[in-house]
């Protein structure tokens, strides 16, 4: 093996050969301050080395996320401390963070790629052009992990979701870290607690999973988003869905709420000042991709809330939702923290590693892993998410055109639909509802003002026995079915009492002869009836 | 007997009867329950042979019970239980038979003068009830044919059916008319003229109606059965005869209703005939491809041996290859082994509601172990290995996949969802819906061809020689230990 690292670090080799031969996987160490992730996790480096890679990995680069480097050899890596062998011997580096000035090399991570390279990580475009023209200028093949489309077949790479994610997750934990009191409610011998109110604002991944956190610890959670489709998952996690009654669908492109018309806002903000009040805990996701996050919680808002209430901001970085919030601090305002920490996923590092390492291999497997590996520009997927190649800076790509997909339905439930509405077409017209119940109306006056008593009489027990019958049929258990008609067949030879009323008269009467017959044939039934049912029966055995 | 005795008879009867319906609600109790029935019964006759018979009555009594007793116990002691549907569907029309004599009978004695509406109402529930009456019994026997395949159980599709029904009710309706205008003997001839008709109508909508729908139609002519007793009891002015007519009537109304819902049916489309009236079977039958891959008994029984949880699913053909006896061994065979089996049971398998439960009981199988569709269905998820042994709409995805299928929406056994589904077949002819079964092509699914009977024992006969097999290979492992 390290004849072969050896032999990739010849930068003059044509990498044409080299992709041949088995590519070569970094992973450096993150320089970013504070940032404890890293790019593969030993479990998700051994998924790269099944695919075919060689995974090198920077020693230490795990240590913050509690990956140690006996962990990464255990699993076959190749731990080196040579930073620069490792930038040089790497066909491909995967990063958490985008490229940074390197502290100890004392030179930017663009400079330590090289023509021909392969960078994955976090990038944003957008918001990096220079970047983007350094990347080009060194002809380096980027990805951009947060340029991931959000369509369907690339959930598994997408990253931003894997992040937000843990970052939920995590917003609850620090609201509750700095919330002095139960989030479930309790009732104890030293008094009854009530539950927490938890606000969260943004329906996104992220603020699903800070509901179902919130919900799991057992806070009463009210959650509120633009995006009309979200109702349905927000309630499915158990949360109440807030909602204007102001009718205006906030879906946008890409899975990311569009801006919202001018009284829309003030609907929303009028609706945030009413909950401000009311709330314990407000967890605030909400961003507008590519533009300053949007403002939502007033400082009157603030002002407004009981003392001890907790404010996690998780759009801070982009300027934040709140107005009071500080980037990267949590400090009390007028009695209530305000929590604006933006390194929220590099706190869970271990997990979101995990989950990145794991976007990272999806990610490679589509491009076809060690062997096959290639930049496939008709692939929707890597061409969202490439933004240099060949020299050029490849960002923005085309954009993609229609909203996401509605949540998923289960698809049985989609397929009877349409059937159910075929069928309910026939009775919902309005009359025909009706028409049975006046039928029946209209036909017991009938007979009411008609018929004579014992007629009457004898229609009273025939209903009441029908609804008899209907109760105790109900209770038969389905495998008794055949027993069931057996003995119904019986006991429906009961008609003889028929015959036997009407075999009085003469021999030869006709009525006489008819009766007997009917005598004959339902006895016939009877006796056959009850003694085949008694058969049966015999034969269920436990 | 005074009157007021004979009242309580009936009352008591009466009792025993809902007592012995209810008595079915589990397996428990359900012997219990038919001894009250039985007990019902006597007293109810003796009752009304004490209460109501006089002179030469009892002669003709004892001439016409005795056979009859003799009669029903021979057949219900010789019939085989696959045979059960046919039994039924031909009781049943004993029923019917009864009703339009007793009917008959009732018209043509003498005496009991009625007047005005009094004699209105009596002579229009003596019409309802010999109508009824005859519809029951061509229909049964005919059903009794089909079912026996005397009669072929291809639905009969005449031109415009829909419309000679109509004409067959229309002219039952005049010829009401005429029968109410005229008095007592007179109106005999409209009478038999009704009872013509409604006896062909009879015939007419259970030749519309195919074999796979017999569930539906046998439980149609119980229902029917117990509406020509209850109107048998109307005119006879019998209370007894009414509920026992109405207990029967609901029974079956309530299981058509069940068998409906199973085939995600209306009533209305059953009983007017079979499938096919919908026009989509072909179009979608079409669009499935792929192929089916065949497997073989070794295989199978490799599985099964492999498997900790196995499901059977047995259908109307596991009845024609009577192989419920070898499937019960089989059973018992995995059960020693530690295999959990089970088996699930679609409401409408078979041609008799809760047919297949009678069949595995008669094969022995534990009845605890034998479950409906709606308990099994979530279980699909975790099972190894489902059988499906002459089944096939039963267990059709395209019911609960396919919105365009004419089963759309047929509540379905979810075998597809088993890790393997063994099934057995003739060949690859579609089920008596005509539509085409995407379960053979999917991918967990294989497929073991001919007889269901030969390959189930052919399975039997692996699971048998396997287990000498190991036995001794036990017997050598414990020896060379030694």
């Amino acid at each position: 093996m390290t004849i072969a690292v050896e032999k990739d670090v010849n930068p003059n080799q044509s990498s044409e050969v080299e992709q041949k031969v088995g590519m070569t996987i970094g992973i450096p160490k993150e320089i970013y301050p504070g940032e404890c992730r890293v790019a593969a996790t030993p479990e998700t480096a051994k998924m790269l080395q099944k695919m075919g890679f060689q995974v090198l990995v920077e020693s230490g680069a795990g240590n913050a996320a509690n990956f140690s480097d006996e962990a990464y050899q255990q699993v076959g890596c190749e731990v080196t401390s040579d930073v620069m062998a490792l930038w040089n011997a790497a066909n491909i580096v995967l990063k958490v963070r985008s490229p940074q000035f390197h502290p100890t090399l004392n030179r930017p991570e663009t400079e330590l790629l090289r023509p021909g390279q392969t960078l994955v990580s976090f990038i944003y475009p957008a918001q990096n052009p220079d970047l983007l023209e350094k990347l080009a200028a060194q002809t380096v093949t980027a990805l951009a992990m947060d340029a991931i489309p959000r369509i369907t077949r690339a959930q598994k790479m997408d990253a931003l979701s894997a992040m937000a994610n843990t970052a939920g997750y995590r917003a609850v934990i620090e609201a509750a870290n700095h919330f002095g009191r139960f989030f479930t409610g309790q009732i104890t011998a030293a008094g009854k607690v009530p539950p927490a109110k938890v606000l969260i604002i943004g329906a996104g991944v992220a603020g699903l999973a800070a509901i179902g956190t919130a919900r799991g610890l057992g806070a009463i959670v009210r959650a509120f988003d633009t995006r009309l489709v979200v109702k349905e998952q927000v309630q499915s996690l158990g949360a109440e869905f807030l909602e204007l009654s102001f009718k205006e669908d906030g879906s946008g492109e890409g899975g990311y709420a569009k801006v919202m018309s001018e009284e829309f806002i003030k609907a929303e903000m009028a609706l945030f000042a009413e909950q401000a009040k009311d709330v314990d805990i407000i967890i605030t996701t909400a961003l507008v991709p590519g533009k300053k996050a949007p403002l939502l919680i007033t400082r009157d808002m603030v002002e407004s809330m009981k003392d001890g209430s907790v404010i996690v901001d998780m759009a801070a970085e982009q300027g934040g939702n709140c107005e009071v919030t500080k980037p990267n601090e949590v400090y009390r305002y007028n009695g209530v923290t305000i929590v604006g920490l933006t390194d929220l996923t590099s706190r869970m590092a271990n997990q979101s590693s995990q989950l990145y390492g794991t976007n990272l291999c999806h990610l490679l497997t589509d491009m076809g892993g060690s062997r096959d590996f290639k930049v496939d520009l008709d692939n929707e997927v890597i061409r969202g998410a490439l933004v240099s190649y060949n020299g050029d800076v490849t960002y923005p790509p085309p954009k993609p055109t229609t909203p996401p997909p509605a949540p998923a339905q289960p698809t049985p439930q989609q397929a009877v639909q349409p059937i159910q509405a075929q069928n309910a077409q026939q009775p919902s017209l309005g009359f025909s509802k009706w028409f049975a119940p006046i039928l029946l109306g209209s036909a017991l006056v009938g007979v009411g003002l008609t018929a004579p008593p014992s007629f009457l009489s004898h229609f009273t027990v025939f209903t009441l026995a029908c609804f008899v019958g209907w109760q105790v049929i109900w209770n038969v258990k389905p495998a008794l079915h055949t027993p069931l008609m057996s003995v119904t067949n019986a006991i429906s030879g009961i008609i003889i009492i028929g015959g036997m009323l009407q075999i009085s008269g003469s021999l030869t009467s006709a009525t006489t002869i008819l009766g007997a017959i009917a005598i004959l044939i339902g006895t016939i039934n009877i006796s056959g009836g009850f003694l085949v049912t008694q058969r049966m029966l015999k034969m269920f055995q436990k | 007997m005074s009157n007021n005795l004979l009242t309580v008879a009936y009352i008591a009867a009466s009792a025993l009867f809902i007592l012995s319906l209810g008595g079915l609600s589990d397996q428990e109790t359900a012997r219990k329950g038919n001894l009250y029935g039985i007990a019902g019964m006597l007293i109810a006759v003796v009752a009304t042979a004490i209460g109501s018979i006089n002179g030469s009555g009892y002669g003709i009594l004892t001439v016409a019970v005795v056979p009859g007793v003799v009669i029903g116990a021979i057949v219900a002691s010789r019939v085989a239980m696959t045979s059960m549907p046919e039994l039924v569907a031909i009781l049943h029309s004993f029923v019917g038979m009864a009703a339009v004599l007793v009917g008959i009978a009732n018209y043509l004695q003498p005496g009991q003068p009625l007047v005005g509406v009094e004699e209105t109402i009596h002579k229009l529930e003596i019409f309802i009830g010999v109508f009824i009456g005859a519809v029951t019994f061509t229909g049964s026997v005919i059903a009794f044919g089909k079912l026996r395949t005397i009669i072929k159980s291809k639905p009969l599709r005449l031109p415009a059916r829909h419309f000679l029904n109509l004409v067959m009710l229309m002219a039952s309706v005049g010829l009401g008319v005429w029968f109410m205008g005229v008095e007592s003997p007179d109106g005999l001839m409209p009478l038999l003229l009704m009872t013509t008709i409604a006896s062909l109508l009879g015939v007419h909508l259970v030749m519309a109606i195919g074999g796979a729908d017999m569930p539906v139609v046998i439980s149609m002519l119980n229902s029917y059965s117990g509406w020509a007793a209850a109107a048998a009891g109307f005119m006879l002015s019998n209370d007894l005869l009414i509920i026992t007519g109405a207990l029967v009537g609901s029974s079956g109304a309530i299981l058509s209703y069940i068998m409906c819902r199973a085939m995600n049916r209306s009533f209305i489309s059953v009983i007017l005939g079979g499938f096919g009236t919908s026009n989509s079977s072909a179009q979608s039958s079409s669009q499935i491809m792929g192929e089916s891959v065949s497997t073989t008994v070794d295989e199978t029984v490799e599985w099964l041996l492999n498997a900790k949880q196995v499901i059977i699913t047995p259908g109307y053909g596991m009845a024609v290859a009577q192989a419920q006896h070898s499937v019960s061994e089989i059973t018992k065979q995995l059960r020693k082994r530690g295999v959990e089996v089970r088996f699930g049971i679609h409401p409408v398998a078979g041609r008799l509601p809760g047919h297949m439960n009678v069949l595995l009981a008669e094969a022995n199988v534990p009845y605890d172990i034998v479950l409906e569709m709606d308990e099994i269905n979530e279980d699909f998820l975790k099972t190894d290995v489902v059988l499906v042994i002459g089944a096939n709409d039963t267990v059709n995805p395209s019911a609960a996949e396919d919105p365009e299928s004419p089963i759309a929406g047929m509540p379905v056994l979810e075998v597809w969802k088993a890790k393997h589904v063994v099934v057995m077949k003739r060949s690859m002819a579609s089920g008596y819906a005509g539509v085409e079964n995407p379960l053979f092509y999917k991918e967990n699914t294989h497929m073991l061809f001919g007889d269901a009977k030969k390959n189930v024992d052919l399975i039997l006969n692996h699971l048998q020689s396997q287990e000498e097999a190991i036995g001794v290979s036990k017997a050598l492992a414990t020896s060379t230990a030694g």
